[in-house]
Formats: C-alpha cells, structure tokens, sequence
C-alpha cells in the first residue's frame, strides 16, 4: 500500500541525508520525494512517497521521530490532503500536429513552456494520477524528455472524518 | 536486594564551571567535558585532533585523558566506564583512521543503548571533500550507528554542540552522540560561556507512562494465572531496578532477565529464573512460552530472546513499557504499550496493583510458580566434570571464590560468554558488562580497563574467549602503563568456539577456518612481554590458586585456562528455531518427557 509522508525537519545540513537513510537501513523504497522550504526559514519539508504495510509505515513514522531534528510526521492519504507534482515534459511535435497536441493538453492542465522546430515543452502541475494520464496521452506522439518533481501534499482544511462525522451528527 | 546495593552516581554530577572567557575551540572542548562533570576520557592523538590534545597540555583542567593502544578500545573502555557508572562515556579520535576505528565501539553502543560522546577530530573546513590526507566522511559514517551527529561548522557552537550532545546521549533510550571538529574550527576562538539549559525542538525524551495505560497493566497482572515479568537492559539505563525489586516483590511472579539485564535484578533473589533465549535456560524459556501475560519492561523482542517469532509464547497477552515508543510492536504486538521512564512507570504499576490487592482482586499465581519451580529444579544448567578442564567450572571457581567480594565482570562475545551468563552469580546492577546486540568479540579486555578505571577498588574481571582476546589484546599495554588491575581470565580452547559449535551442529562437522590454536601466542609470555602478570591453569586442581594470584596480586594480570575445546554451550535453540524445542546434549534428554 502507498503513503505519503510529511515530514517537517530543522533546515540543518545533513538533515536529507539522516531522512533518506533511514528509508534505507530498514528497508524502504522511495517511490517519490520531495524537499523545500516552509513558512519558516529553519524549517524545511520532506515529502515522501512509499510503498510498505501499515505495520511498517508505523515502524517508519516512530523511527523518523527518533531523528532529532525531526520536528513533526504528517502521514497523509489522497482523501484528505491535496496532492500536486510539477511534471515538464518534451514531446515530438511537427507542425502540423501542434495544435492538436496543445488541445489535448489543456485537457490535462498542461501549458506550452517551450516550441522548438519539432518539439512542444508542456508544464503541468496537477495530481500525479492525472499526470501519469497526461503521459500516457502523450505517448503515441513521441516523449522525448520528461520529469517530475515528486509529490508534495498538505492537508485539507475539512478532511474526510470530520466530514463523516458531521453526517452522523445530522443522520 | 539490589535496594541495598551502592547504585552508582546518577548521570547528574554535572558541575558548572565558572570558566568563561576568550579561548580556542579546543580548550572550550575541555572546559565543556569539565561542565558535564567528565573525569575521564580515552582517545589516541593524530593530526586532525592535534589542537585538542595540545590544549590537554595547554591548560590547567580535571579531565584525565588515558592513552590507548587503538581506537576501539578507548571506544569499549567508555562503554565499559558507562556501563558500570551509568554515566556518559567520552572517547577521542583523530580523523580518518582515528574515527573508522571507531565505528564498532560506537555501533555496539547503539546497540545496546550505551551513552558515549564520541569526539573526532576532521580536516579542515576548506580541504572537506578534497579527500584530503586522513579525510572520511565521518558523519556520514556514522549516520546509521548514532543517536545523533554533530559536524561543527562554526566555533561558537561547541558549548551548545557539547550541551546537546551530552542532554541526547544520556537522556530517553540513551545511545551515542558523534561531535566531529574540523582542526581549522578547534584553533579559531569563541567567547566561552556554557549554556545553562538545552532546548531542541526535536528532542523532548521525557515521558509519563499514561495513567489508564498503567491500570490496564495492572488490571491484566492482577487477573493474569501465569504472568512473567520479562526484564531487559532498559531497567539499567533507567537506572531502574530497585523500583523493579519492588514491583516484583509486590507482584511476586517470576522475573526473566536478558543477557544484558543480568543483574538488574539479583540472580540469587528465589524469583529469579534468569537468562532467556538461544542459551537460556530451559525453565527459563519454558515460562515464557507457557506464560498467559508477558509484562516486557526495558526490553526489546529481540532474536536471540525469541527464537522464531511466530512461535514465541504463544499463549501471551503483552505488556510493553518502554522509554522508545519505536520499540513498541516492532517485533511482537503490544497489547497493552506503556511508553515512559520506567523510573516514573514501575512505581505507578506498583501502587496500582497493590489498590487491586488490597480489594482482592488478585487471581492466584500459586499454581503457576509451583510450575516454574518444578522445572527449576528439574532442569537446571548442567555439565558433565569429566575430560579436560570445562568453562563451566572456571565459572564455578569464579562465582564461589570472589562471592564476598564486589566483582564487575565483562566479557568477550561467544561460548564463554554464554557460560558466564549461565554460571555467575550477578547480585548487583551494573556488575555485568558484555557486549548484547552487536556481539563484538574484541569489547572484553578494554570494557574491564574501563570499568576499573571507574572503580579503581573493585576487583574488575574479564571473561575473555582467546579468539575475542586477541583482537584487542594489545590494550594490555594501556592497562600496565595505567596499573589497572583487571584481571583477563581466558578460556582458552584454540578454537573460535562458538562458530565451532554451530559447525558442528549445522554443518555436518566441516570446522571451516575455525582452528586458532591454543599455543599461538603463548598468553603467559604475552602477558609477560607486556609487563603484567600471565599465569595458566590447565586442571581442576590449579584453577583456585590461580584465580586467588590474580585477585590478590592487583596487578594487570592475564591467565590462560585451557579447556576442552569440545564442550558445546547447552542447551540452545537453534537460530529460527522455537524456544519452547531446545537441544540438549544427547546424554540428557529426560525434558522431553516433560517437555512444553
């Protein structure tokens, strides 16, 4: 089963290292990851995304507690956060397919970012499903180049549960 | 009682000092070790390190720095000081070599939840990543093996950097913390001052066990038929085990201690059922697989306990306290977790149970200790005193000569380890020191220089194998020049044992690299070459006077007892195997008719 973890860190040097090694040494596969700044300059977040049991990703949620300079651990589902990645991606375009690639794009949530002479660069910040839909879609034309920036994620205001039991309440 | 034994000083003794002012980064490294109240420290000076060990000589302070033979064993002599103090043990490297050196001692400390400062000295901050002349990583080494790392960047930090250092390395699960200085930053000057308190974000280690979580804990004892009262290192980190003398004695079931809880809770005490495991005792294991609650204080599932997992008492309901919460379920599901000190949490269980005794809402536990005392008495360790000298009865000779006297043993890691376990006596906490999780043959010899060197006047003995001893025999060397009077009781087979047993058992005989030799060296004129006292016991008859020499000699003293190299540590359980099926040696196989 996939996860995803939100990791908020003391923005020290070494701290990616400590995150990313421990996924290692007992035993975890990163699918994704992704790391930058917050609100606050001494805090960063590490965003990442594995596949395990739930037995294991509890096991990795108090061990990631045991760095030090691990501030907080948000495991998180699709259900109640928001998920986006950032994916650019160059695809073979003659002129005469141009216009209809674009179109097609748009229906992704893709932008042209750069024409070349028989390539078409699209952007596209979305929910990974959707860009992993987008890149199928693309598929046929030719994908010369593509790259994604791993997901990151943050919590909706009214997740899941609180909804739910607010229905209770009015059932 | 452990509740009438000296329990050594609590990791407070921290004095201020008033020291401030201008100074290097490496006189400040002193003047912090002074602030937390070090008296001692192991290191080797090299390059890196060298304005650290030119301001021991610079400045007046009151941290004795002793002068090892080779890294690891300044690491085990502060593992062994830590050990039998509880206090945090400060070794030194240079970078490089100095700090690879390291690494075992400071894996073996994780391990087994050891607190060590551990202090390397790096290049300098314009060559990291050059791969400058005795350039590593060293915190990247180290990454996987510590509590926490330290790389200091900036001369300012040290007294913060030191302060934490020492605040993560003694508190919670305590483990070893890594201060890594760049040479350019331990010649730069700061304006000295020690922070008072230590505040990381990060780091809050201190827990209450949850009041309801206790009841239920007490409530599952109370109505439990055949509890055990499953005790681990924690109960010594915790500094612990007279509030587990009490809880036991309030709760009265039996008390299985793991290899490195041997003493916490005194062997002779008639609830004791004692060591657990590959090599425990079959009464021992037996109550655990037969037990109906299993109350886990400070310990840890680990293989070596268990046998194979799925097949562990199996009948058990579980109570789990535990300072680590990751400890919790990672190996066996928890029924009932308990987080927090075992200081605060075993008080607290204690009084609980006793509001439910004094409702009487106790179910009898008669029936259950008759049981485990049928099977003590039936299946004690045992041995056959025929052929060559045996470990076992050196253990004997130990535990009946010296038991007047305060005595901390250490020892190596493999068969005479585990007849050490097996066979001595341990009726104070801290009074055994071995190395549990990483299993480090080598860590016997410096552990007793480093248990002496914190008790100068107790006798200090190491259980050493000849395979162990000699990959850190050169130690010798720091124990004469120092006069610490630990005594290396060698149990001298020629073989590496253990792994000789396995072979023998697993692999159809085929002894694969395995013959050492037990001429090669000749101890006694090693013992000799080095200035201490060698002496050999090669029959039943020589062994007292032998042990009595070197007790009464207090001088650094080798002896070489040579025993039959056939002898295999029984029973076991073979790796993965069930802990309730253990083998025996073939002469003594009545278990099976009562077997569980």
């Amino acid at each position: 089963m996939n996860h995803t973890l939100s990791v908020l860190v003391e923005n020290q040097p070494g701290v990616l290292t400590r995150v990313a090694s421990l996924f290692a040494r007992r035993g975890f596969n990163i699918e994704s990851l992704a790391v930058g700044p917050t609100e606050r300059e001494d805090w960063s977040r590490i965003t990442l995304r594995v596949d395990c049991s739930q037995h294991s990703i509890d096991q990795v949620v108090k061990q990631l507690y045991k760095l030090i300079n691990v501030l907080k651990v948000n495991e998180m589902t699709s259900d109640d956060a928001i998920e986006r990645e950032l994916m650019l991606v160059r695809v073979t375009a003659q002129p005469k397919d141009r216009a209809d690639i674009i179109r097609l794009a748009e229906v992704f949530g893709g932008r042209v970012c750069d024409v070349g002479p028989t390539s078409l660069m699209f952007e596209a910040i979305e929910h990974p499903d959707t860009l992993y839909a987008f890149e199928e879609i693309l598929k046929p034309y030719g994908i010369k180049e593509l790259v994604r920036t791993g997901r990151v994620a943050m919590r909706k205001a009214t997740t899941e549960r609180t909804r739910s039991s607010r229905m209770r309440v009015l059932a | 009682m452990s509740a009438t034994n000296p329990v050594p000083a609590m990791p407070d003794a921290r004095k201020r000092t008033t020291t401030t002012g201008e100074m290097t980064g490496a006189e400040a490294v002193i003047r912090c070790l002074e602030a937390e109240g070090v008296d001692i420290c192991w290191g080797i000076p090299g390059g890196a390190i060298l304005p650290l060990y030119d301001a021991f000589a610079r400045v007046e302070h009151t941290v004795k720095h002793v002068l090892v033979r080779h890294e690891q064993g300044a690491g085990h002599m502060a593992q062994g000081y830590a050990r039998a103090t509880g206090r945090v043990g400060v070794c030194i490297g240079t970078s490089g070599p100095g700090a690879t050196n390291l690494v075992t001692p400071v894996a073996d400390a994780f391990l087994d939840s050891t607190p060590l400062v551990v202090i390397t000295g790096q290049v300098p901050t314009h060559l990291i990543g050059s791969d400058a002349f005795q350039e590593a990583d060293t915190t990247g080494i180290f990454m996987p093996i510590v509590k926490h790392s330290y790389l200091v960047t900036d001369v300012r930090d040290i007294p913060r950097v030191f302060r934490e250092a020492f605040h993560i390395a003694s508190t919670g699960r305590p483990g070893p913390v890594l201060v890594d200085i760049p040479k350019d930053i331990a010649n730069q000057t700061l304006n000295f001052t020690y922070p008072e308190t230590v505040e990381i974000a990060g780091y809050k280690p201190n827990r209450t066990g949850h009041p309801l979580q206790v009841e239920a804990a007490a409530e599952a004892i109370a109505r439990s038929r055949r509890p055990v009262l499953y005790v681990g290192g924690g109960v010594l980190n915790a500094h612990a085990t007279d509030e587990l003398a009490t809880f036991a004695e309030a709760v009265q079931v039996p008390v299985v201690t793991t290899l490195m809880a041997k003493g916490a809770f005194p062997d002779s005490h008639p609830l004791c059922v004692g060591l657990p495991g590959m090599h425990g005792s079959k009464f021992a294991n037996w109550t655990m697989n037969k037990a109906d609650l299993l109350v886990t204080i400070g310990a840890r599932f680990d293989d070596r306990v268990t046998g194979k997992l799925d097949t562990f008492a199996p009948g058990a309901k579980i109570i789990h306290i535990d300072i680590d919460p990751a400890e919790i379920s990672k190996n066996r599901h928890a029924d009932i977790p308990i987080v927090g000190e075992l200081k605060q949490v075993l008080p607290a269980l204690t009084a609980s149970y006793l509001e439910l005794r004094s409702q009487d809402r106790i179910v009898s536990k008669r029936e259950w200790k008759d049981q485990v005392e049928e099977w003590r008495f039936k299946h004690p360790f045992r041995y056959r005193r025929v052929g060559p000298l045996k470990t076992q009865y050196v253990m004997e000779r130990f535990r009946d000569l010296l038991a007047d006297r305060d005595v901390i043993y250490t020892t190596g890691v493999g068969q005479h380890q585990m007849w050490a376990a097996q066979w001595l006596k341990i009726e104070r906490p801290r009074h055994f020191i071995t190395s549990g999780g990483l299993g480090t043959m080598g860590f016997g010899v410096p552990a007793a220089i480093g248990a002496q060197m914190a008790f100068p006047e107790k006798t200090v003995v190491n259980i050493d194998g000849d395979g162990c001893f000699q990959m850190t025999a050169q130690e010798l060397a720091t124990a004469v020049s120092y006069n610490v009077p630990a005594i290396h009781a060698i149990l001298n087979n020629g073989w590496l044992g253990m792994v000789r047993q396995w072979q023998q058992l697993f692999h159809d005989e085929r002894y694969s690299e395995t013959l050492l030799n037990a001429n090669l060296p000749d101890y006694v004129k090693l013992a000799e070459a080095f200035g201490a006292l060698g002496l050999r016991a090669e029959t039943e008859e020589e062994v007292d006077a032998v042990i009595m020499q070197a007790v009464e000699s207090r001088r650094p003293c080798v002896i070489d007892f040579r025993v039959d190299h056939d002898e295999k540590v029984y029973p076991m359980v073979p790796a993965g195997g069930s802990s309730a099926e253990m083998i025996d040696e073939p002469w003594d196989n009545e278990w099976v008719e009562d077997g569980v």
